[in-house]
């Protein structure tokens, strides 16, 4: 049986249509219906603020406003601090891992990624499914 | 020597109220003496000088034969011909795989909606399939962030040449004037992070996803 809600909205956050296309689809092959998606942080903080989201998934590498831009947002919000939050990136140096690590990501998925990949991250930030 | 010096008639008297204070020595040989090194140093300018002025000319000649062949190859054409053509074509070709890309979705999408019409053990491999064609789609999501970095690169050495041409000119016949180089977009200029926009790294640049986990201390 499932611990978490599958029906929770997941709000995913990239510039990529393709990129929002994969995942929708293998969050849909792993239960997840209720996926809503942004271009890019300011239009994902928006969303975050006008509805309850369970999970974000956000690329990096955004503009006008970066994911990790977005993530320092949400931790500074007293609503939205204690959001789940994977970044999903091409940047693969140590520095940006740290610098996403010191502003408080949940978890990191450095593409080019597989299903297997995003499925451990899933269960190691919101529990079995 | 130089007329801001003495004299020659004021230092001769000088060496010979010398030579009245120092019995014995004769002042011809100290005017010699002084004479010799005078000369000596004159000539040791000149050849320093005339070292710095062959250089110079060395210079010169070398800048202007540079610039001769920077004007054959017609870097006006470069900047707005071949670099904005070469920037397009990368457009295009993030273009049209996204466009491939799309179309493949499509088509694997329904595929995907007919395994629940398949029983259970061919439905779960062609999911498999599936799957597997959507983690190789995210080759256009890297590709272009690839692309885009090299779009960059080539608007940076366009910007670079511009201010060649600034700088050289109206001694390019033919060239205008180019802008000022262009900064990065404002939005792109505001972000605090932007220093740490690397993009796709090289395979040997690279941290893996383990390596990622280890420092991350997760799972």
């Amino acid at each position: 049986m499932s611990a978490i809600d599958m029906n929770m909205p997941v709000l995913i956050v990239d510039d990529y249509k393709t990129m929002l296309r994969i995942i929708r689809n293998l969050l849909k092959q792993l239960g997840f219906n209720n996926v809503d998606e942004a271009s890019d942080g300011a239009e994902a903080l928006q969303r975050l603020r006008d509805k309850t989201y369970g999970l974000v998934i956000s690329d990096w590498n955004m503009e006008p406003m970066s994911g990790l831009q977005l993530l320092e947002e949400v931790r500074a919000d007293g609503k939205l601090k204690e959001m789940p939050f994977i970044m999903v990136t091409a940047e693969s140096k140590t520095e940006n891992v740290m610098a996403a690590k010191q502003a408080g990501v949940s978890n990191y998925i450095v593409k080019p990624f597989n299903a297997a990949t995003l499925k451990t991250k899933l269960v190691s930030v919101l529990g079995n499914f | 020597m130089s007329s801001a010096g003495p004299k020659r008639d004021e230092w001769e008297g000088q060496v010979k109220a010398l030579a009245d204070r120092c019995p014995g020595v004769n002042p011809d040989d100290i005017i010699e003496i002084v004479e010799v090194v005078m000369k000596s140093i004159s000539g040791d300018l000149s050849a320093v000088n005339m070292k710095l002025y062959a250089e110079i000319e060395s210079l010169a000649r070398f800048i202007n034969k540079a610039k001769a062949e920077i004007a054959a190859m017609r870097p006006d054409e470069i900047k707005d011909e071949h670099l904005a053509a070469a920037s397009d074509e990368l457009e295009a070709i993030v273009g049209s795989t996204e466009q491939a890309t799309n179309t493949i979705f499509e088509a694997i999408e329904t595929i995907e909606a007919l395994t629940p019409n398949m029983n259970s053990e061919m439905a779960e491999t062609v999911t498999s399939a599936v799957t597997s064609v959507y983690e190789a789609c995210g080759f256009q999501d890297i590709t272009g962030q690839r692309i885009t970095k090299v779009v960059k690169a080539l608007q940076h050495i366009e910007s670079n040449l511009g201010g060649l041409l600034e700088a050289f000119g109206q001694e390019f016949e033919g060239v205008a004037a180019a802008p000022k180089p262009s900064s990065k977009p404002k939005a792109e200029a505001d972000r605090p992070d932007d220093h740490l926009m690397n993009g796709p790294q090289l395979p040997d640049e690279a941290i893996s996803q383990a390596d990622i986990d280890a420092l991350l201390g997760f799972d």
